[in-house]
């Protein structure tokens, strides 16, 4: 079954204190790969049978009101299969 | 003079901040987030606490309570408005305040006594205070890193709409120092630290919080 994603990420000005401490704890763990770590939120938003345009519309608009804050984040709207 | 309590499912400091009313000189009336009544009050508080379980983020699900719909109505016609802590989130994120609280820069859940200064004194809410005034309460959140972009923080600080500083060492990475910062009116105020919490020396860092419930009555009455 197909489901909506929305990726929601701090937008890159704002201070990401979470991402940062997984970013201190990776080399403390023998990880060196790390230059920055983010940490954001991702939804998973099923329904009936092929998301329409008319539905990806509407979940644009409940990412803008409610999953995430404009104010500080960013999202990103996709079909994943 | 009616000071309406704001209890959401999650909220603390609501009693407190009854009490707070009260010993301000005011009436204290109790609304539920589900009330669809704002019970003629003349004035509203957001207490804090962890409204929804800070699900989402902290104050977003508060911000559609029916309550909620009829504060903002009542705030934009001038009705004096705070919210403290949790309270500020919940304004923040219903748009009747500008920018956003976010993780403390340090991680750390923060309870501590506070000094602040009391910056604009102009206020339904901070009138009792003189302008530069110091005073300590306490400060408690997870989540009290006030963010916002350029633009709005130029605009904040050049309309004089922040109302007090953090004193010292920035607690939480708030951008310059912001503990609390009013509307364009001046009647919605959002204040990080907890003045419901100083009024009484017994059982606060001081009783200087007590300023906050005083101005509210002075403001109304006159």
């Amino acid at each position: 079954m197909a489901k909506i994603v929305v990726d929601v990420m701090l937008k890159p000005e704002i201070l990401d204190p979470q991402g940062n401490a997984v970013a201190s704890a990776l080399p403390r763990l023998g990880f060196s790969f790390a230059k920055s770590v983010r940490q954001g939120k991702r939804f998973e938003i099923e329904v009936e049978g092929e998301p329409t345009a008319a539905q990806l519309t509407e979940v644009e608009k409940a990412a803008e009101v409610l999953l995430s804050n404009p104010v500080i984040e960013n999202y990103v709207v996709r079909v994943e299969k | 003079m009616r000071v309406g309590v704001i209890t959401f499912p999650g909220t603390l400091d609501d009693r407190d901040a009854a009490r707070a009313v009260v010993a301000g000189g005011s009436e204290a009336v109790s609304l539920w987030h589900a009330d669809a009544d704002l019970k003629n009050v003349d004035a509203v508080i957001l207490p804090g606490g962890f409204s929804y379980g800070d699900y989402l983020r902290c104050g977003a699900i508060s911000r559609f309570a029916p309550v909620m719909q009829l504060v903002i109505d009542a705030a934009g016609k001038g009705m004096p408005v705070l919210g403290i802590c949790n309270g500020f989130q919940v304004l923040c994120e219903s748009h009747l305040l500008p920018g956003a609280l976010t993780r403390n820069s340090d991680l750390h859940f923060l309870c501590r006594d506070q000094e602040i200064e009391i910056v604009n004194n102009t206020t339904p809410w901070t009138s009792s205070y003189k302008a530069g005034e110091k005073i300590v309460i306490p400060l408690k959140n997870g989540e009290g890193s006030f963010q916002c972009d350029d633009t709005t923080l130029a605009q904040l600080e050049g309309e004089g709409r922040i109302i007090a500083r953090y004193v010292g060492q920035n607690p939480n990475g708030s951008r310059n120092l912001i503990a609390g910062i009013t509307n364009a009116r001046g009647n919605v105020v959002g204040l990080m630290p907890h003045p419901e919490h100083a009024i009484d020396e017994l059982t606060g860092p001081s009783a200087a919080g007590l300023g906050f419930f005083t101005s509210i009555l002075n403001a109304m009455v006159k």
